[in-house]
């Protein structure tokens, strides 16, 4: 039996099918693939015991399970799909399409690492294959944080027509379980209002409309641009609807109390510790916790979790990086042949601003593959961030 | 009810940049002329798609969608789940040439198949990937000439036997499943009415003449549709419930020799009189399969 | 993007393919003799381009074929189908 607004311990995937139950989609797609099979498992169970009237769709690939969602959505109802590693590549395609079809697809990711060799355990691989797609992606670092972001993407997605992406590590944050407030359907509806498209820019008999023309050389340009400015320009509409959320679930009594920790919190970004850090850490997702574990132990180091990655809250990360002098980016991805992809933004943001002094930028490459990351290797990252060389460091000793 | 006086169909407008003579756009228009204004559309990648919706403009009158070259299907599926929970009876119609739906697509159409939505697939076959330049598709018919299964020297053309995609569509047990071609805009018009009021998913497939990718005259198309059925190489078909309901194959059908459909196509004028025996061997054997 | 900037529409609105005059694509232009034709459609049936509209003449009481030169490409199809013969293709540069 759920309760409302009351505190639970729930599975990670349990906690987001009942989240997405709560927000009513219209139409579900659902195909399996593990780390996230769970979520569509429960979300099939809820429909079969009529705890939900959404459509579910049983697709016989990703990529159908994509398409379906894109279809459904472009007929102007509310949609939901989950993938991993694999199925994410392999819809990798309408992925692209429905970004530029400006359509507000809402889906979760259940970070897997990505074949070859094939691994089934997390890593960031798969959410970096699409990082380039034109999706809003957010990064979970706990459970709590994971349903709130679920709500918060369709207000985004609804409000903007831009498609997002939740990240959540599969296996850590899918099958692990935590407390966590579910907020019921009547505290979403206060935040998330029904979704009802504009006339005319979906599909509907009583006003016929082509969707999805062919483009050429004379205007492709401009669909890319307005596509790239609507999503610098979301940054602002998160932090503020981040804030209206919080708002709201607190007058609902919604709002998990974790203990405050972090000095900053705007939904974009996150940071941890002292105002003059020396040190500071970079890192997204659940490794988070163990971080934060660490670094009690140290005075003069920070952590910036950064919650929204694309699109990249290049502003913000300036003003919490600019005191520090060695910054230490630990990432679960590579970018092969480069350096790992975080690095790279972080390494770009810092030459586009006003930063006139050397900071010592330094990457970590952890977590491949599902290797627990220990606060052992954590220390070692700190005690060797401040050393002028070797800029990419692959971290794996137990 | 067509109305002849209110020819041609307002579902689809001049100014698209299909071919002169296009026979996909012929066989599109009778397929119009079948459907009423409560129908969206979801079409794949393809010469019909290139042609009719060249930004900023549309050839369209109805509700429509492009996708992705292989999805089509898929995207029709979401369709019909948003349209079930609006609590609407509106149509869903996918269109997609032989590439789509004999090759990349299959395994998305068998799929929508084994949900059994409420959705009509037509196929416009030309053949060949047309709109790429002409490449073979599973649906290209053997010993044609196109540029990945070149005649020449060492090589006769194709050396694949036509894919039955007919029969993969009875095999997922669809209650109606048709053939028709382009010389038969009547036939095409009646198939597409039939397969609207069948409840669950429904296939018609339309030979669609291509007069870039078969090397013909411009106003070949209907003539070449009409010979196709006359040899027995492309019958006009008819499955209800999986059984033959009804075929150009009677028992008074006396066939045409294919030599008088392959001489007309530049796409098999390379043929010798051998290999012209080979495929009225193939005719043949369409004539004693479809036979009603 | 600034709020005085255009946006690019991304969806189509039906019929706007009419801008698109494909006329001057042909080099052959048919020609319909009224006295012969019956008035099957099988003409308006059959073009690719939607260019001929049958419109009902009430003195004669029989359908007739009107074709819109703004869009016919000159392909022949009316002319090649038309049971009766009273469709010639002309010469048109």
């Amino acid at each position: 039996m759920i309760s409302k607004n009351k505190k639970q311990i729930l599975e990670g995937s349990n906690a987001i099918a009942l989240t997405i139950k709560n927000i009513a989609p219209a139409v579900v797609s659902a195909f399996p693939i593990t780390p996230q099979t769970h979520i569509v498992e429960d979300l099939a169970k809820m429909k079969a015991d009529g705890l939900a009237s959404f459509e579910y769709i049983r697709a016989e690939s990703e990529f159908a399970a994509a398409s379906i969602v894109l279809g459904a959505s472009a007929t102007g109802v509310r949609v939901y799909s989950a993938t991993s590693s694999q199925g994410l590549l392999l819809m990798t395609e309408v992925v692209f399409n429905i970004a530029g079809m400006r359509l507000p697809v809402v889906m979760t990711v259940a970070n897997r690492s990505v074949s070859a060799p094939i691994n089934i355990w997390n890593d960031h691989g798969d959410a970096m294959a699409v990082r380039d797609a034109g999706w809003i992606k957010f990064f979970a670092s706990n459970h709590q944080e994971s349903v709130n972001q679920h709500i918060l993407a369709y207000k985004i997605a609804e409000k903007l027509q831009l498609p997002v992406m939740i990240n959540v590590d599969g296996f850590i944050l899918t099958h692990s379980y935590e407390p966590v407030i579910i907020p019921d359907d009547k505290t979403i509806k206060k935040y998330l209002p029904v979704y009802q498209p504009p006339t005319g820019t979906y599909l509907d008999p009583k006003n016929p409309v082509t969707l999805g023309a062919f483009f050429g050389p004379n205007n492709y340009l401009e669909t890319r641009q307005m596509l790239h400015e609507d999503l610098m320009s979301s940054l602002e509409i998160i932090k503020e609807e981040y804030k209206l959320l919080n708002k709201t679930l607190a007058n609902q009594g919604a709002n998990h109390q974790r203990q405050k920790l972090s000095r900053i919190d705007n939904g974009l970004i996150e940071y941890y510790g002292p105002q003059k850090p020396k040190t500071i850490l970079i890192a997204m997702g659940s490794v988070i916790g163990t971080i934060l574990e660490t670094i009690k132990n140290f005075k003069d180091v920070g952590l910036l979790k950064i919650k929204v990655y694309r699109p990249f809250p290049a502003e913000e990360i300036v003003k919490i990086i600019k005191p520090a002098q060695n910054i230490a980016v630990l990432e679960k991805a590579i970018s092969l042949g480069q350096s790992g992809p975080l690095y790279a933004d972080l390494a770009a943001t810092v030459m586009a601003s006003k930063i006139k002094k050397n900071l010592n930028l330094k990457n970590y490459i952890v977590g491949l593959g599902g290797r627990d990351i220990t606060q052992k290797m954590i220390k070692e990252i700190i005690k060797d961030a401040p050393q002028k060389n070797n800029y990419l460091k692959f971290i794996g000793k137990i | 009810m067509q109305n002849n006086k209110t020819l041609p169909s307002k579902f689809i407008f001049p100014g698209h940049n299909a071919c002169a003579g296009c026979g996909q756009l012929v066989a599109v228009q009778a397929v119009m002329r079948g459907l009423n204004s409560d129908t969206i559309i979801s079409n794949a990648t393809g010469c019909l798609e290139v042609t009719s919706t060249s930004y900023p403009q549309s050839a369209w009158g109805l509700p429509w969608i492009h996708s992705l070259f292989e999805n089509a299907s898929a995207v029709a599926s979401g369709i019909s789940a948003a349209l079930k929970q609006k609590k609407k009876k509106t149509k869903v119609v996918v269109q997609g040439g032989d590439g789509g739906t004999y090759d990349i697509g299959i395994g998305l159409i068998s799929g929508m198949w084994e949900r059994e939505e409420n959705i009509l697939y037509i196929c416009y076959d030309t053949e060949a990937y047309s709109n790429t330049g002409i490449q073979a598709s599973g649906a290209t018919p053997y010993d044609a000439s196109t540029t990945t299964t070149p005649a020449g020297l060492k090589s006769t053309g194709s050396q694949q036997v036509k894919k039955d995609m007919l029969a993969i569509a009875l095999a997922h047990g669809l209650k109606y499943a048709a053939q028709s071609t382009a010389g038969y805009p009547d036939d095409i018009t009646n198939k597409i009415k039939k397969a609207l009021a069948v409840d669950g998913p429904s296939y018609l497939q339309i030979l669609s003449p291509c007069i870039p990718g078969w090397k013909m005259r411009t106003d070949g198309a209907v003539l070449m549709g009409k010979l196709a059925v006359t040899t027995g190489l492309y019958p006009l078909l008819e499955y209800t419930n999986g059984q033959l309901t009804s075929s150009s194959i009677t028992d008074s059908f006396r066939p045409q020799t294919v030599n008088e459909y392959l001489k007309l196509q530049g796409r098999f004028k390379h043929l010798k009189a051998k290999d012209i025996k080979e495929i009225q061997k193939l005719a043949n054997q369409n004539i004693e399969k479809y036979k009603l | 993007m600034k709020k005085n900037k255009k946006r690019i529409e991304l969806v189509v609105k039906p019929g706007t393919s009419l801008k698109n005059k494909t006329g001057p694509w042909r080099t052959e232009k048919p020609l319909t003799d009224l006295e012969i034709c019956i008035g099957c459609s099988l003409c308006a049936k059959v073009c690719p381009d939607s260019a001929i509209t049958m419109k009902q003449n009430l003195k004669k009481s029989k359908l007739e074929p009107h074709t819109d030169y703004n869009y016919c490409k000159g392909c022949g199809l009316c002319a090649q189908v038309c049971p009766v013969k009273a469709i010639k293709m002309k010469k048109d540069y």
